[in-house]
């Protein structure tokens, strides 16, 4: 009659991982090892012009002079940067006109997710840029979106297409010594989205990409640029699984977002990358490097992330207030289980006078896991009139796990207001007991409590993401019982 | 339909319920009284499955099944319901949602396919009707905020919708205004049928006014000691339980 609530807990929260699966796709990769070579080599690769040539190696020579932060509340074994492949695309095929023409495996793939291109494209009008490894395979809806002037396509596309542009904002959000992970991307970045919105429009439909990392020993370095022109506004969802796999990867993203007069951007992310195995081998490392400006008067930008996976987890998404009355958001849900480690928050620097700017951060570990808060506001002088509100909640399942908030503020002028709350709660054997008394499984139940405790950031989030979200919430704490 | 046989109870080593016997047949009420911190609500716990609990005697079947193997998610499917003496909050978690699941959870442990949606939200609307449940209170999260009576409310609600054969109510006459009482005992009168059952557990007898039992128990340091009619609460009521206690020795 007698059972320990941690062993219940245990079960439950000992789901294998339900996405691991494993496509192949000929590959056409890059020596192993990063040298000059290597940037060269993607550099050609792309057919890049030189000036992006020159951004890259400038950006490879400022990291071989870096080194690796270790200030984050995270543990790893080196990376051996030498032993990496830092290139992979799938062998180029004639220009597709048609979903028929892509790989079956690729299809089957995206059908295993449950996010088949086909459903994509018929049922929710959104249009997806679907990236397999590096190089961009289909994108939809690109057409309707052109009529507007719209422009959402693959990095390299964008560089191809409209190179002006790209030169004219890559790197100012995140320059290329930003930091270490930041400069390796900047030498190395694969592929990834890129999306301009004119000045005056409203993006009719929420645009979504789905990253996956699908070869064996690749570094995935994505690159995406997104610029909210004058008085425009657009919704852009990204979303990731990946397949099981034995050793780590390394995965070191940039998100650069420019937002002008009056322009809103909203960016939301369910991020699933491969978390490892219940005894903590494999599993993605996650470094990433996320950050929008709020460069016009009267911008808004507006970061909504669940990271539910990656053995690591090292992502600040942040916003630099610029403009006055610029507004800056950060909702986030960040699921640990087993042994995952994720030190996550957001960076909010307020600049422009009568900024605004909101936290919410919603942490749950489970298993022996370690689940970080570490958060940065900033006041500067000129920000007079600003404020910001931080709640940083946690939630722990079972006790061998952890939760640590680390908020730094700063302020440098007395007009403005900085508000930090933070909570730590369980889930108590009595909220157990009781949905457990109504005939609810303690599975389900777990799925319930989470969602609950969860769902102010997840209402923030478009409605077609929301539900896949929310499945994914209590998968990721699910277990084998029942 | 619930049989329980010398049953021993104890908690961290400390006996609790020390030899009970009960029996509630179909259709039967009965109504359990006793002082404070005799032992009614582990009665009750044990029955629907909390398992801080060591049993260290004694049977309790239930429909002819041994209900202390039974995972507590199981007892619920079989139609056992406990009305809590303290609902818990669940922050986040709106009663429609919390309902459906439950629902749910309890169709597909008999095999059925979800409950579809337009005929759960018509049983929604009936049941709030029926206690008199305003629409807001529904929207909210499951006993965050609510007021001790709301709560209570909250309880006889969801047993309305899961509609169990056994209802155990742990004192939900407690924290009711005299209009609340008269909406809840209400609602279980207009829920009592043939094949369902009721336990009361209550401190009042002016429950027992609106909800009329078969039969009345009182239960005194782990004991059941007295048993009779409805004329048993009222006993209580003028004589207080030092009379029991008096009889006893
Ligand atoms: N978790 C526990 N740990 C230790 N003792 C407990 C625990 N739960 C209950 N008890 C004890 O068991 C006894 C019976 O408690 P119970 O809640 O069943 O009483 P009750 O008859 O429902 O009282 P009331 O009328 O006040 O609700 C009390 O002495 C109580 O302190
Ligand atoms: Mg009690």
């Amino acid at each position: 009659m007698e059972k320990d609530p941690n062993n219940i807990l245990e079960e439950v929260t000992q789901g294998d991982y339900k996405y691991g699966f494993y496509t192949d796709i000929e590959m056409d990769t890059a020596p192993v090892g990063l040298t000059e070579d290597t940037v060269r080599f993607i550099s050609a690769k792309k057919n890049e012009p030189e000036w992006l040539l020159q951004y890259r190696l400038d950006a490879y020579h400022k990291w071989l002079e870096m080194t690796e932060p270790t200030w984050a509340h995270l543990l790893h074994p080196p990376i051996s940067y030498q032993d990496i492949i830092f290139y992979a695309a799938p062998k180029k095929k004639k220009e597709l006109s048609s979903l028929d023409e892509v790989d079956p495996e690729l299809i089957a793939t995206f059908n295993k997710l449950g996010i088949s291109l086909e459903e994509q494209k018929k049922l929710s009008g959104v249009a997806v840029d679907a990236v397999i490894d590096s190089v961009s395979v289909k994108t939809t809806f690109s057409e309707t979106l052109e009529k507007q002037g719209i422009i959402f396509c693959s990095f390299s596309e964008a560089v191809q297409k409209v190179p002006d542009l790209v030169k004219q904002y890559l790197g100012t959000v995140v320059p290329s010594d930003d930091n270490y992970f930041a400069a390796l991307n900047s030498a190395v970045f694969s592929d990834g989205s890129f999306c301009y919105i004119p000045k005056g429009v409203r993006c009719p439909i929420e645009l979504s990409t789905y990253f996956r990392i699908n070869a064996a020993n690749t570094g995935q370095f994505e690159r995406t640029l997104i610029i909210g022109d004058e008085n425009s506004y657009v919704s852009y969802m990204e979303g990731c699984t990946a397949p099981m796999r034995d050793e780590n990867q390394l995965h070191a993203a940039i998100v650069e977002i420019v937002a002008l007069k009056e322009a809103e951007v909203k960016y939301s992310t369910v991020q699933n990358w491969y978390p490892g195995n219940k005894k903590g081998e494999g599993g993605i490392y996650n470094f990433v490097t996320k950050r929008g400006i709020c460069k016009g008067n009267n911008s808004k930008i507006s970061w909504t992330q669940v990271e539910t996976g990656s053995a690591i987890t090292w992502k600040y998404p942040s916003v630099v207030l610029m403009g006055d009355n610029s507004v800056g958001e950060f909702y986030s849900v960040a699921v640990t289980n087993n042994y995952q480690q994720a030190d996550t928050g957001s960076k909010m620097i307020h600049l422009g006078r009568n900024t605004k700017s909101t936290i919410i951060s919603k942490g749950i570990s489970a298993g022996f896991s370690n689940n970080s808060y570490r958060g940065l506001v900033k006041m500067t002088k000129r920000a007079e009139n600003s404020r910001n509100f931080s709640q940083c909640d946690s939630l722990l399942l079972g006790d061998k796990c952890g939760a640590h908030t680390f908020p730094y503020i700063k302020t440098e002028n007395k007009t403005s207001i900085v508000e930090h709350e933070a909570t730590t709660s369980k889930i108590s054997d009595d909220q157990l007991f009781y949905c457990n008394q109504r005939g609810i499984s303690t599975e389900s139940a777990i799925g319930l409590i989470v969602n609950g405790y969860a769902r102010e950031v997840l209402k923030q989030l478009p409605m077609e993401f929301a539900v896949e979200a929310q499945k994914l919430l209590s998968i990721s704490l699910e277990g084998s019982v029942g | 339909m619930l049989s329980i046989k010398n049953l021993h109870v104890s908690i961290n080593g400390k006996e609790i319920l020390r030899g009970i016997n009960l029996e509630v047949k179909p259709g039967e009420v009965h109504a359990i009284m006793g002082p404070n911190g005799t032992g009614k609500s582990t009665l009750a716990s044990v029955i629907a499955g909390r398992d801080i609990y060591t049993i260290d005697e004694g049977d309790v079947l239930f429909k002819g099944k041994n209900l202390l193997e039974m995972p507590i998610e199981d007892r619920a499917s079989e139609g056992i319901f406990l009305g809590f003496q303290y609902p818990v909050e669940i922050p986040g978690v709106s009663i429609t949602n919390f309902m459906r699941t439950a629902v749910n959870e309890q169709r597909k442990y008999h095999g059925l396919d979800p409950i579809p949606a337009n005929e759960f939200l018509a049983k929604m609307e009936e049941k709030k009707q029926m206690l008199e449940i305003t629409a807001k209170l529904a929207n909210r999260s499951v006993n965050e905020g609510f007021s001790g009576g709301e709560k209570k409310k909250n309880e006889i609600f969801q047993m309305a919708m899961l509609e169990p054969s056994l209802a155990i109510l742990d004192e939900t006459d407690s924290g009711l205004d005299i209009d609340a009482l008269k909406i809840v005992a209400n609602g279980v009168n207009k829920l009592r049928r043939p094949d369902n059952a009721f336990v009361v557990i209550t401190h009042y007898q002016r429950l027992l006014d609106y909800i009329v039992p078969d039969i009345v128990h009182v239960l005194f340091d782990g004991r059941i000691v007295r048993s009779g009619g409805k004329e048993l609460a009222f006993e209580l009521e003028e004589k207080g339980y030092e009379w029991i206690k008096a009889s006893l020795v």
